[in-house]
């Protein structure tokens, strides 16, 4: 009886995360995507991993360290390419490599063994707590939220910022804000996918969308629901053949993708490139 | 015929040099001018002073305010400016040509979308509106960003070489289309490819530095001359082309 409860329990929160890691993903990841910010969100994700080290060395939720981490990155990368004093993509591999020695560095510092390490590397469900689980409910309301009111004018901002600052003088804060929450997801998402594969969480899908489509609103949906299978799927793959979740779902994502862009080129032989018009 | 704006002994700097020194310009309504001069001389600086993209170091920029504000100017950007492979449709761009009159919370209203379809019917890129923009011809581009200048009705339209993404077979009509909006809404065309330049144009502005501004009356269809500008003009011996004065 202890055994189903707890089974069940583990199940709930497994589908749980799916549905948050993959509506959180879905909308940061279409946006990532299409801004061409894949880089940049690798340098946050390996940078938060510092503020995890960090985390642990001083007695915090690393979540919290990582947060904190990663949204100044996302900020002084976007800062300074607003500025053009720097080359940004010399500029997002340092802060790459420098977030991964903080982290090394602090958790090895950290006095005892310190049991999480993998799992903030490459992600596991076990660990996952139900305050991970409700952080990343509520961020998916507020992404839900955020995109739903400002949809034009982040739309618009990301396809052409010169024209935008024509009529908006809020286009740099408008950007600050909408990284600095793409920074967050990521971070809220490593406890499900872990540094080194969350980015992978976030770019996928957005690429299996985005072979059946090219409008924005519809990408966000065909990747929260291809993020949805591929987690799920991966989630329950990995718990029949206990292998490691976070490497599972990228597996899935992947294999998913290929399926995606095989079925697509068939369209294309049968019907011409015409016949498959993205919609 | 009244002024939407006038410069006075204007000068702006970009990039810590001096790009524009004490100009003096101004626009009516149902102008037609052509800016022309050579590369980095200060023509693409001009229109973003007029936008407010750059504040001037010396002089002024009026505006009337009865005819124009920040809201009724129409703006062609140089094609380069957007990312042609983002996930948006023609229609979505030529929306976005109403931001200007919307808040930060911006929501399409169905009038919003009859407007466009309007603009995008007339344009007649109809088929088009809902494709994306990656699917998109050059000509048919150009037309929805023209769309996108045109949706808020501007009284005064900023075009930045036009001719740099118009396919030869919508150049025409292109040209037609801006003889036709000159008889709604006042307009400065960025060109340095004087040789294809619209013969529609009224009046000339060269900028390289200063302004030297050539009502339509100076006009004249004399022999080739070589101007304050370095330009060449290149052209055929049927296409009509006109020469202006020397600078004093």
């Amino acid at each position: 009886m202890e055994q189903s409860i707890f089974q069940y329990d583990f199940i709930i929160k497994g589908l749980l995360g799916a549905v948050f890691a993959s509506i959180t993903a879905g909308l940061a990841g279409t946006y990532i995507v299409s801004r061409r910010m894949v880089f940049l969100s690798g340098g946050i994700t390996h940078a938060s991993f510092g503020g995890i080290g960090i985390g642990y060395f001083i007695g915090i939720n690393p979540v919290i360290g990582a947060a904190v981490f990663g949204i100044l990155s996302a900020l002084g990368v976007e800062y300074l390419s607003v500025r053009h004093k720097i080359r940004e993509d010399s500029a997002i591999g340092i802060l790459w490599a420098f977030g991964m020695a903080i982290g090394i560095i602090f958790i090895y510092l950290t006095p005892g063994y310190s049991p999480n390490l993998m799992s903030y590397l490459f992600g596991s469900i076990l660990t996952v707590s139900n305050a991970d689980i409700a952080a990343l409910g509520i961020m998916s309301v507020v992404l839900i939220l955020y995109f739903l009111i400002f949809y034009r004018a982040i739309l618009y901002i990301s396809f052409d910022e010169s024209y935008a600052r024509t009529y908006s003088s809020y286009v740099d804060i408008f950007k600050y804000i909408t990284t600095s929450l793409m920074a967050l997801t990521i971070v809220l998402n490593i406890r499900m996918a872990g540094v080194v594969l969350v980015l992978s969480l976030m770019t996928i899908p957005p690429n299996i969308a985005m072979i059946f489509t090219r409008v924005y609103f519809r990408i966000v949906l065909w990747s929260v629901v291809a993020g949805f299978v591929g987690t799920a799927a991966g989630y329950i793959i990995s718990y029949s053949a206990g292998i490691p979740v976070g490497a599972t779902i990228i597996f899935t994502l992947v294999i998913i993708w290929v399926i995606a862009k095989g079925i697509s080129q068939v369209l294309i032989k049968m019907r011409g490139r015409d016949g498959v018009k993205k919609f | 015929m009244a002024r939407l704006f006038e410069m006075e002994s204007l000068s702006a700097s970009y990039g810590g040099s001096l790009v524009l020194e004490n100009v003096n310009f101004y626009v009516q309504e149902h102008d037609f001018i052509g800016v022309i001069g050579p590369n980095g001389g200060g023509k693409t600086t001009l229109l973003k002073i007029i936008l407010g993209l750059l504040k001037p170091v010396g002089g002024t920029l009026t505006f009337n305010n009865e005819l124009l504000n920040s809201n009724s100017i129409g703006y062609l950007p140089q094609i380069s400016t957007g990312d042609l492979n983002y996930p948006v449709t023609a229609m979505d761009i030529v929306l976005s040509g109403l931001m200007i009159r919307k808040k930060v919370i911006s929501r399409m209203t169905s009038e919003d979308k009859r407007k466009a379809s309007t603009v995008i019917e007339e344009l007649g890129i109809k088929d088009l509106a809902r494709s994306p923009l990656s699917e998109l011809s050059g000509g048919q581009l150009q037309r929805v960003f023209l769309g996108r200048a045109l949706i808020g009705n501007p009284r005064l339209l900023l075009l930045d070489e036009p001719g740099n993404f118009v396919d030869s077979t919508f150049e025409n009509d292109f040209y037609e289309k801006l003889k036709e909006l000159n008889s709604r809404m006042a307009i400065l065309m960025v060109s340095h490819d004087v040789g294809t330049i619209s013969q529609h144009i009224k009046s000339f502005a060269c900028v390289n530095r200063n302004l030297h501004y050539h009502p339509s009356h100076e006009i004249t269809n004399d022999d080739l001359l070589a101007y304050g500008c370095p330009i060449q003009l290149i052209t055929h011996g049927e296409v009509p082309h006109t020469v202006l004065k020397l600078h004093n």
